[in-house]
């Protein structure tokens, strides 16, 4: 401790560390979600997923510096998602009774292509974006600092997350995904297609992607390859969570985020991204489908 | 039959990849006067945290080697540039033997990596092939791991951290000074940090903190907390790539208002960091707002061909180019040794700016004008380039150009 510090100091730095390591869950949270819906319902692990949030966070800047950024936290997620519909229709779809490999293989070169193509239209420097002036500022209250912006992006998160769960869980559409996750077959069986519901998760689960891109691009650098800064990370959460499971995914992102948060504020900032990943490994010692991994007979 | 599968599907991805190596690197000029043109391979990072900087290398570079063609080749023979992308030391290494066995290139220009400029350095030593680094700053390129047939237009650490640490000295930020430092986490860095500890030594100062920050980080919140926390008397960023563009919309993001400096810098990530979020005090080998009539020229030309002005990686290469052809023309030859001997004999090169350059014989460092620039706060920014003032050129007029740089007792270069 410092000379001119106070006592009170360290137990409140050690706050803000948690806080802000629940920040960097919420936003693994927005993109591991999407993954985890996408794969549960298709079998497809979407590699392809952080380039959706590269692409949100490219469009946020072309719409927003027209438009506003108000606009562009509502039309960029839209767009990214409907693109997300898009691919699932022409290309996903071929894929959810093949060989997980083959899909891998598809949505790695997915990326790849993104993230080219980021860099052929936009050019390679980054490109420059900052948070609108009255989102700025901070929360100061005696020695505890927070930025609003960061606030703004942990409660659209926290928002985002209910909505998806009511709608899974408290909707018709909801029903029929949750059985269509155990059991394609039957739900074919009852008369019911399931290409509508799949284009329609592909929407959420993109959209959601490109909702972090555009949420976080005033606060990181934007350039191409964006989306594969943040893949693993999110991927880390979505297997501690245990694919398919709603909850299992949302509580992963908080441990992480407080693992992350926890090793940060014992001194150790340097070695926060590999807790998180030494916290997989124990989980899945323990645990191989993850915390609260759903079975699903199809991948068993 | 899975292995014959297997098989294709690689043979597959290998043509993919040939072809978006071909689509990116392209070929001009494959089918011109092959015997003729004189070959120069150009090897720079254009993926990955550096890719940013690389893309103005290679327009540079380019824009370069047309001005020259244009004006009628060297000695009467047209250059043709052969564009790959270094990606790691590894591949940097690899694709340099590449150009040099199978392409038979003349020489290699470029580079922004400090890890990667060490290992193709490697293969132009071992080959007697001259290699110009125009990225790489590690002081130990021109230490430890100097090589006869490597030279820097690059500057090195040392001259970035005393060109920055004469600004700061005139403001009053080192003698019993507290400094916290974020340094990038790989062979610049470390470098980086080992210099700006010599200078702060030697000065008076002292490091509250200094962390090292791995390049692949994004967030830098947690040591934003902890800086606050440290009340230091001065910022220092030794980070690299887009860390710095992260690094400055955080810092600004925080309110944080503890002065800020770098010791390593490009325009192209302050541009990127957005009107308001740079500031502080950050030295450059060239930078778009330099009034000479050769870098007014310049950026004219680079603007209106590629729609935004050159930053300084930019402005490496295309010396880099210029000088290579200015030394083939005077030595008449192509041949590595004797370009290696021309430059070692103190050959002058304009390079844009007050005073003319040249390669200082002791560890191949080239000696030239450096700058500091301060952010300009938002109210006076009118658009995104002009975003900083410039100090006058450093040294001054009637100083020596080797101010600078390592001094001999700094130096372990022993070039063989």
């Amino acid at each position: 401790m410092g000379p001119g510090q106070r006592r009170g100091d360290k137990p409140l730095l050690f706050l803000q560390h948690l806080l802000n390591g629940l920040l960097a869950g919420a936003y693994y949270l927005l993109i591991a979600l999407g993954l985890s819906l996408i794969f549960s319902l298709g079998g497809i692990v979407n590699l392809a997923h952080g380039a959706f949030y590269a692409i949100g966070a490219y469009l946020a800047v072309s719409i927003g510096d027209r438009l506003g950024f108000g606009a562009a936290v509502l039309i960029s997620p839209v767009l990214v998602g409907l693109l997300g519909v898009v691919i699932e229709r022409l290309l996903f779809r071929r894929f959810y009774k093949a060989d997980p490999a083959l899909s891998l293989l598809l949505t790695f070169g997915l990326a790849m292509v993104a993230e080219q193509a980021l860099r052929m239209v936009f050019g390679a420097p980054p490109l420059s974006w900052s948070i609108p002036p009255e989102l700025r500022g901070q929360i100061v209250i005696g020695n505890f600092i927070y930025p609003n912006y960061r606030m703004l992006v942990l409660a659209v998160a926290v928002l985002c997350v209910a909505g998806l769960w009511f709608l899974l869980q408290k909707t018709p559409f909801g029903r029929v995904v949750r059985a269509g996750v155990q059991n394609p077959d039957m739900v074919g069986a009852l008369g019911i297609s399931l290409a509508p519901y799949m284009a329609t998760v592909a929407f959420l689960g993109v959209g959601l992607a490109g909702l972090a891109g555009v949420m976080l691009a005033p606060i990181f650098s934007i350039h191409p390859a964006m989306g594969a800064e943040i893949i693993t990370s999110a991927f880390v959460v979505v297997v501690i969570g245990g694919l398919g499971s709603f909850w299992g995914v949302a509580l992963a992102a908080v441990i992480v985020g407080l693992t992350k948060g926890t090793v940060t504020a014992v001194g150790y900032p340097q070695y926060s991204e590999a807790a998180i990943y030494l916290l997989m490994l124990l989980v899945l010692l323990v645990r191989p489908r993850g915390l609260f991994g759903e079975r699903i007979q199809r991948f068993e | 039959m899975a292995d014959e599968q297997q098989q294709s599907r690689r043979t597959l991805i290998k043509g993919a990849g040939a072809a978006a190596a071909l689509g990116l690197g392209g070929f001009p000029f494959i089918s011109y006067g092959q015997s003729e043109a004189i070959r120069i391979g150009h090897l720079t990072p254009r993926t990955g945290f550096l890719g940013p900087l690389g893309e103005f290398a290679v327009q540079a570079a380019d824009m370069a080697v047309d001005e020259i063609n244009a004006a009628g080749g060297v000695n009467g023979r047209r250059i043709e540039l052969l564009k790959e992308d270094s990606v790691n030391p590894q591949t940097a290494s690899t694709k340099a033997e590449r150009m040099v066995e199978r392409d038979k290139v003349a020489c290699i220009v470029g580079e922004i990596s400090s890890a990667s400029a060490l290992t193709i350095s490697q293969v132009a030593e071992r080959t007697r092939t001259l290699f110009i680094n125009t990225g790489a700053n590690s002081d130990e390129l021109r230490g430890k791991g100097c090589k006869k047939y490597m030279f820097h237009i690059e500057s090195q650490n040392s001259m970035y951290v005393k060109t920055c640490g004469r600004s700061l000295m005139a403001q009053n930020l080192v003698k019993g000074k507290k400094w916290f430092s974020l340094t990038a986490d790989y062979a610049f860095g470390h470098d980086l940090l080992r210099v700006s500890k010599r200078f702060m030594a030697a000065n008076g100062g002292d490091f509250s903190a200094d962390k090292l920050v791995p390049t692949d980080v994004t967030d830098f919140s947690p040591l934003l907390l902890e800086i606050r926390n440290a009340k230091p008397d001065l910022v220092i960023s030794n980070l690299a790539g887009n860390q710095i563009t992260n690094f400055l919309k955080q810092y600004s993001e925080f309110g944080l208002a503890f002065p800020v400096a770098g010791f390593g810098f490009d325009t192209a990530l302050a541009w990127a960091a957005g009107k308001g979020n740079f500031h502080g005090t950050w030295p450059v080998v060239w930078h778009h707002l330099i009034d000479t009539p050769a870098s007014k020229k310049f950026v004219a030309d680079f603007t209106k061909r590629y729609g935004k002005p050159p930053e300084n990686q930019a402005w490496g290469d295309y010396n880099a180019m210029k000088l290579l052809a200015q030394a083939m023309v005077e030595t008449k030859s192509t041949d590595s040794t004797r370009l290696v001997e021309h430059f070692e004999k103190g050959a002058k090169f304009p390079l844009m700016k007050t005073r003319e350059g040249y390669f200082r014989k002791s560890d191949h460092q080239m000696m030239h004008e450096m700058y500091t620039v301060q952010g300009l706060p938002p109210a006076q920014v009118k658009n995104p380039y002009d975003i900083f003032v410039s100090s006058a050129p450093v040294p001054g007029p009637n100083e020596s150009l080797e101010l600078i740089a390592t001094t001999a007792e700094e130096n372990e270069c022993r070039m063989t």
